[in-house]
């Protein structure tokens, strides 16, 4: 049994993703009610917001819980120059995102020697003056009164104004994630974050400059993230400071942690998971939050790599076993 | 090919070198010994740029490295293998290999696997086990990898720093044949040993380190007879 399970490591990489982006196209056609189509849209925007977090936390060992100040500054981008301005969606789309990868600049260059706790805080400090400023500079944002009648993309005579469609901008933002991080996360600047998060000074050790290498990857983290914001607005067609507090920081840090730090599917099925229990705990009110904490922690305890994630979790085992059988063919 | 002259290097207050010379010539095998705080360690953290010289001069195949920064240091062809393996445990042995190529961005595809087909040359036990998580490795075996990482930076001197600690007498003396199997690749060996008569058994020539400055240097089997070498290091 085990060894056709193994059997399949091969097939399951290469088409999975392809199936899986399939199954997530028809879903719409699929489903009726709007309800489980609005919740399918978070869990797409989370799946993103959380991955692009998961760049920062888990691949590069760096610790950001201020992730919601940067979907902040997409959301206000987007918000003021489409509704000031009236520029187009898909040009503010990677606008906001390069805003927001600026200001991940900004928040890396100073930090960059600092790990940890202390960057953590530094962080969360980060994510709260951006909401402060969101709040109290009412000319730009509108202060405690927010952004309202943000205009809905439009793409030739679509209209995306509900969820039926805004599930396709959604998805095509986490696909097109996904599928750039793949790459990078492979390629020279990827192992140049891991060996970061293994060992800095073996990383450097190695000629990885690990300074210009950090501010990357929190400006990859940024940019992606400044992306959701950008999608966001218009999808919720108001935006408003308190959307970005501290806990939608944490929400976006507790998928990282219960999907798998350090993969790139965890924070897909953290978002699934985190947004599900929303739904699901709705009828018990603020003690949802409470279950939340018991999740984490029973999570932390048993297990520490999330549900996808690190060596003996059931997707790695397959991978290392058919990693293992090539080794061998390769000795041949 | 590398040259140290006059090198000092403090930590706050505490001079940990005070004018280190040290020369080391292309293909030989240097050994540098001494007691726990002797300055080994930094001297090499100095020469990679990982601390901060506070004098003195570096230069590495002509050029003057001394204000270099280190991923600067490895592009020109020097590699170090820094003190307690530090491999990356949670990565692969293959990805820990490859990790060693991150630094040199001039090497491409076929030079890489060239350079992978030489590692599984001298390490046939990594091979066995390349998809192996790099922390469930023996001692032994993660020494060689990290000896082998370093060698995947296509290096003209590599600088090994107490290759033999904490290993069996047996995995100890693989280590040593495997030193001597690197300067057949043609390569330079810088060696920061406490292990000092296995070093100097196959230095070519030996430096002795003390509070942060050379006392000694010669031959390597000179060194291994001296009556002060062998009061201090070697216990007789």
């Amino acid at each position: 049994m085990k060894q056709a399970v193994y059997g399949l490591a091969g097939p399951v990489k290469k088409y999975g993703p392809l199936v899986l982006l399939g199954i997530f196209l028809l879903l719409p056609l699929l489903i009726t009610k709007t309800y489980i189509l609005g919740l399918l849209c978070r869990v797409l925007m989370y799946a993103t917001l959380a991955g692009s977090l998961n760049v920062i936390n888990g691949y590069s060992g760096q610790m950001c819980i201020g992730h919601a100040g940067f979907f902040c500054i997409g959301s206000y981008v987007e918000a003021i120059l489409a509704t000031r301005f009236g520029i187009s969606f898909w040009l503010l789309l990677p606008l906001a995102g390069a805003v927001a990868a600026l200001m991940g600049l900004m928040v890396a260059l100073p930090t960059l020697k600092m790990r940890g706790v202390y960057l953590a805080i530094i962080t969360l400090g980060f994510s709260e003056i951006i909401r402060l400023i969101a709040l109290n500079w009412t000319e730009v944002t509108g202060g405690a009164m927010g952004i309202k009648n943000i205009p809905v993309p439009q793409l030739g005579g679509l209209e995306f104004s509900n969820a039926r469609t805004y599930y396709y901008i959604f998805l095509g933002v986490a696909a097109l994630f996904l599928f750039v991080t793949r790459r990078v996360v492979r390629s020279r600047i990827g192992r140049a974050w891991m060996s970061i998060r293994e060992d800095q000074l073996a990383a450097r050790s190695l000629g990885v400059n690990t300074p210009a290498y950090k501010a990357v990857n929190f400006m990859y983290g940024a940019f992606w993230a400044g992306i959701v914001g950008a999608a966001y607005a218009p999808y919720a067609r108001f935006i408003d400071s308190t959307i970005y507090s501290l806990d939608e920081g944490f929400n976006i840090l507790s998928m990282v942690i219960v999907g798998g730090s350090g993969t790139l599917m965890g924070p897909l099925a953290g978002s699934v998971v985190i947004n599900a229990l929303t739904e699901l705990l709705r009828p018990i009110g603020q003690w949802r939050m409470v279950a939340y904490g018991v999740l984490i922690i029973v999570m932390m305890w048993f297990r520490p790599q999330g549900l996808i994630g690190a060596s003996d979790s059931v997707l790695a085992g397959r991978d290392i076993k058919a990693k293992k059988q090539k080794a061998k063919e390769d000795a041949k | 090919m590398l040259e140290i002259t006059g090198l000092a290097v403090n930590y706050g207050y505490v001079r940990a070198l005070t004018g280190v010379d040290i020369t080391v010539r292309k293909g030989e095998i240097i050994s540098l010994i001494g007691g726990n705080g002797a300055g080994k360690t930094t001297t090499l953290m100095a020469v990679s740029g990982l601390v901060e010289k506070q004098q003195g001069q570096v230069r590495f195949k002509g050029a003057d490295i001394t204000r270099m920064a280190p991923d600067r240091i490895v592009q020109m062809g020097l590699a170090h293998v820094p003190e307690g393996r530090k491999i990356f445990p949670s990565l692969t042995v293959y990805e820990n290999l490859i990790a060693g190529t991150v630094g040199n961005p001039k090497l491409d595809k076929q030079q890489i696997q060239a350079l992978l087909e030489e590692s599984y040359a001298l390490f046939p036990r990594l091979r066995e086990r390349l998809a192996q998580g790099g922390g469930s490795l023996s001692g032994g075996e993660q020494q060689m990898l990290a000896i082998a990482r370093g060698l995947m930076m296509d290096p003209d001197l590599i600088m090994l720093d107490e290759p033999s600690l904490g290993l069996a007498p047996i995995v100890v003396e693989e280590i040593f044949e495997l030193i001597l199997k690197i300067r057949e690749l043609g390569k330079t060996v810088l060696l920061i040993e406490q292990n000092a008569s296995m070093a100097l058994s196959i230095a070519d020539r030996g430096y002795v380190l003390e509070l942060g400055r050379v006392t000694m240097e010669g031959p390597g089997r000179e060194l291994l007879n001296d009556p002060c070498v062998k009061h201090a290091y070697l216990g007789d």
